[in-house]
């Protein structure tokens, strides 16, 4: 008798010590992401006190706006469970045609050699109105004729690039006026791109978490269904959703020509997938209807401090790519679990 | 028009899709404050009908008027501003959002600066669940409440649109008994407010008990419409069949031989402990019990689905290990499982292919080829035997009703040869004709001397075809009973909800 109580009395202080583990586990699971960031900063710094520099840390932070920015807008298409393929070649072609239209006027090779010197604004809107315009053209082909996100982006990858590629002859865009050169400048130590990026991440986290379009876009991805039985206005919901994609590349396109004073035709390459990545590790699940605004911004930093952390390092650039690729699978694999589990 | 003593009138609805006129003209009249049950067998209208009226498919011709007054060209969003709202079958929460977000999808409540008001959102839901003395948290995520309870959620949405017709398609289907008698007083209370419901259901105990009226449909076309108290089982399947059915239980007495399958102390990490219990050559062992009593999980371990932490599995006598499907099919079991749409049938495949999909290997010629003659004469032979209602094999599994999809699984499992067969809720969804006639099939296979292993959360369908029954609670077997003439569903109850137990606690 005495034994069985006492069985009953350990298998008890033994299921309450389990379900504390359980516990840790499950804050692990929801914070890990930032874990792995602080882990990945405490060990690149340990080997490379420099990492910590000032000067460093917000390079890192400039480096990540622009696939950053880019990140934020497929937050809204990933966790619709849709898919866009086509931001780094909306962002050249945003970028392009805002540089030709924002050269000073003593440029040698001037696309509009008519055009004087324009005010900063026109590049401005010409580069937001481009991206959100061919995110609508995504958003509405996958809409109105059913086709894959998969398929309409990569559709629209392609040709985004060719319009780009013929827009100037394959020819790149420099001299640009001093409006666009400051986006990729600093405020006393304090780089432009890192505002732009806090901006925008207020506003997808507004835009999110507060208004009935952010309930829509987990609803669509949640459950199609539900969404459209609910009274949902579905299709126009995904146009929106794909030109909000649209417009952060217009804005991370901007960021772009500040930074690198000149946009060619092949700028951008390969971008989207960073971007997806970003997303990704940030615990955007590619099934819908789960994801937040400050995953995509930790799986964007994360990205950007590995490539600083192991530039610093000095390690292959082979290897940051191997290492990049790792991360992305291991980081599905752990958000996976976390989300059977509730299943 | 009318006095209004209607709050639904549909007239002379028809509906043709292309190629198909799925309503012949039929009609549907609902009082106001009634619980009106519709009734009928799969493909016999009524969801097309239901879809009429919510304004899925709009119909083909024919009016409706709603309070008086006629309503035409309107979508799912237009009906549930005017007060009809539909609870489906198949529940479609958003899954990782809030019971709140659920409830108010596409109409938030909003600050003035435009944006959501979590907290008003929060109260005003509340407010909902308390009508349906639901106690929940606002910000419980859907994902983690049981079925029952989401229905719930369907069931405070409905009402936070102030649905005065509310559509309720199938939802004790997942329910407990516990489950469906709060369900029950539930629809009771919207009735006392005037509420009128639309009950469909396939369960004719259910029919009798909460509805006033029903009105029954074949073959798309309108039979007619009866106070339920006027009603009796016999005359209201013979509405809906239009014939009689001699026999829904037709079990047929047969020789019982050795032992077949014993199962020792099976343990898995979670569902269920030491579940101990046999089957013989020709026995029909029912498994009953509630939902989540562990029955899915016990047979789902035994054939390989599921990982077993300890336990012994014996057939003919000598230990098998079973760890996958293809060891329990190397050992002549079959599973029929639970969810037919789930992992049951490939919804895009032809009869032919959903039938030998778990016999591929049988039909590789020795040149590694596909013996397409071969498996076309077999599977045909299977439609026959079984009575597969189809055009011929090549017809997509998705256009056959969900008994004829049943019986193409049953198919699959009987062409690999078995000798014990696991049957997962193998009549659940089915219309009472396709019942009796899985039924049937079920008693013959066993006059032919193999084991079945039938789990079924009906009571008389349990009571009407086992040997003996196996009782489950929480992950213990509660009883092990020899099925009688006197049993009642009062006494398996005792054993499903753990107050009773037969056996020597393990």
């Amino acid at each position: 008798m005495a034994e069985d109580t006492k069985k009953i009395k350990d298998n008890k202080e033994k299921s309450e010590r389990d379900e504390k583990i359980e516990r840790y586990i499950e804050l692990l699971k929801k914070y890990g992401i930032i874990v792995a960031l602080i882990l990945l900063v405490v060990v690149i710094s340990v080997a490379e006190p420099k990492f910590l520099s000032p000067k460093n840390l917000f390079n890192v932070l400039a480096q990540s706006a622009i696939y950053g920015i880019m990140a934020l807008g497929l937050t809204f298409v990933i966790i619709s469970k849709g898919i866009d393929l086509s931001v780094g070649s909306l962002l050249a072609f945003a970028g392009i045609v805002a540089a030709s239209l924002g050269q000073v006027s003593t440029a040698t090779t001037k696309y509009f050699p008519s055009l004087g010197e324009l005010p900063v604004l026109v590049p401005i809107l010409a580069a937001l109105i481009i991206g959100a315009l061919l995110g609508a053209v995504n958003g509405g082909l996958i809409a109105f004729t059913g086709i894959p996100a998969f398929i309409a982006t990569l559709g629209m990858m392609t040709i985004a690039r060719g319009f780009t590629l013929m827009y100037t002859g394959g020819k790149p865009v420099s001299q640009l006026i001093p409006g666009i050169k400051f986006l990729g400048d600093k405020i006393g130590p304090i780089p432009i791109p890192v505002i732009i990026y806090g901006l925008m991440i207020f506003i997808t986290w507004i835009l999110l978490n507060h208004t009935s379009f952010g309930k829509n876009i987990y609803a669509i991805g949640g459950n199609i269904k539900a969404a459209e039985v609910s009274g949902v206005n579905v299709k126009k919901n995904l146009v929106m959703i794909y030109a909000f994609a649209g417009l952060t590349c217009g804005v991370a396109a901007l960021v772009f020509a500040g930074r690198v004073g000149s946009v060619h035709p092949g700028a951008a390459l390969g971008y989207e997938l960073t971007a997806i990545a970003a997303t990704t590790i940030g615990g955007t699940s590619h099934t819908g209807g789960i994801g937040t605004v400050w995953g995509a911004v930790v799986g964007a930093l994360i990205l950007s401090v590995l490539r600083n952390g192991l530039t610093l390092l000095g390690v292959q650039a082979y290897w940051q790519q191997i290492v990049e690729g790792v991360i992305i699978i291991v980081a599905v694999i752990i958000d996976m679990r976390k989300n059977a589990k509730k299943k | 028009m009318t006095e209004n003593k209607n709050i639904l009138e549909m007239k002379d609805i028809v509906k043709t899709f292309p190629g198909v006129k799925a309503l012949k003209g039929v009609d549907l009249n609902i009082g106001y404050g009634e619980i009106h049950a519709v009734m009928g067998e799969n493909g016999a209208g009524k969801s097309t009908l239901m879809k009429c009226l919510i304004g899925i498919h709009p119909q083909t011709s024919g009016q409706i008027y709603f309070e008086g007054k006629l309503i035409e060209n309107y979508n799912t969003a237009e009906a549930l501003k005017i007060g009809i709202s539909m609870i489906h079958q198949e529940l479609n929460p958003v899954e990782f959002r809030s019971i709140a977000e659920n409830i108010w999808l596409g109409r938030e409540p909003k600050t003035k600066l435009g944006l959501v008001d979590h907290k008003k959102m929060y109260e005003m839901t509340k407010e909902v669940l308390k009508k349906i003395d639901l106690n929940e948290d606002p910000k419980k995520l859907m994902v983690d409440l049981t079925v029952a309870k989401m229905q719930m959620i369907e069931i405070a949405k409905a009402i936070s649109y102030n649905a005065k017709l509310i559509i309720m398609d199938e939802p004790t289907s997942a329910l407990t008994n516990k489950e469906i008698k709060q369900l029950f007083s539930i629809m009771r209370k919207l009735k006392e407010e005037g509420k009128s419901i639309i009950y469909i259901s396939h369960k004719l105990d259910e029919i009798f008990e909460i509805s006033d009226k029903v009105s029954v449909y074949r073959d798309g076309k309108y039979i007619g419409t009866e106070d339920t108290d006027k009603m009796d089982t016999a005359k209201l399947i013979k509405m809906m069949v239009g014939r009689d059915i001699d026999e829904m239980f037709p079990k047929v007495e047969c020789p019982i031989g050795d032992i077949k399958l014993e199962v020792s102390k099976l343990s898995d990490r979670s569902h269920f402990k030491n579940v101990s219990f046999n089957v013989r050559k020709g026995e029909i062992l029912g498994v009953a019990g509630l939902v989540g009593a562990g029955r899915t999980e016990v047979i789902e371990t035994l054939f390989g689905l599921r990982t077993r932490m300890s336990g012994q599995v014996k057939i003919d006598g000598k230990e098998v290990m079973i760890n996958s499907p293809q060891d329990a099919k190397v050992n002549k079991i079959a599973l029929l499982t639970e969810d037919r749409r789930l992992n049951g049938i490939f919804p895009m495949l032809t009869v032919f292919q959903n039938a030998f999909m778990a016999n591929i290997d049988k039909y590789v010629k020795k040149s590694k080829l596909f013996d397409h003659k071969k498996a076309t004469e077999d599977v045909n032979k299977f439609v026959d035997i079984i009575k597969i209602k189809t055009p011929n094999i090549y017809q997509k599994i998705e256009n056959l009703s969900g008994g004829n999809q049943q019986k193409v699984l049953v198919a699959r499992w009987l062409m690999t040869e078995p000798e014990i067969l696991i049957l997962d809720e193998p009549t659940r969804g089915i219309d009472v004709g396709a019942k009796a006639e899985i039924h049937r099939l079920i008693s013959t296979l066993a006059g032919q001397g193999k084991s079945i292993i039938m789990i079924s959360s009906e009571l008389p369908e349990i009571m009407g075809m086992s040997d003996r029954i196996m009782v489950m609670h929480e992950g213990k077997v509660t009883g092990i009973i020899d099925n009688h003439k006197d049993l009642t569903q009062e006494e398996l109850m005792l054993y499903a909800t753990g107050q009773a137990t037969s056996l020597p606690n393990n």
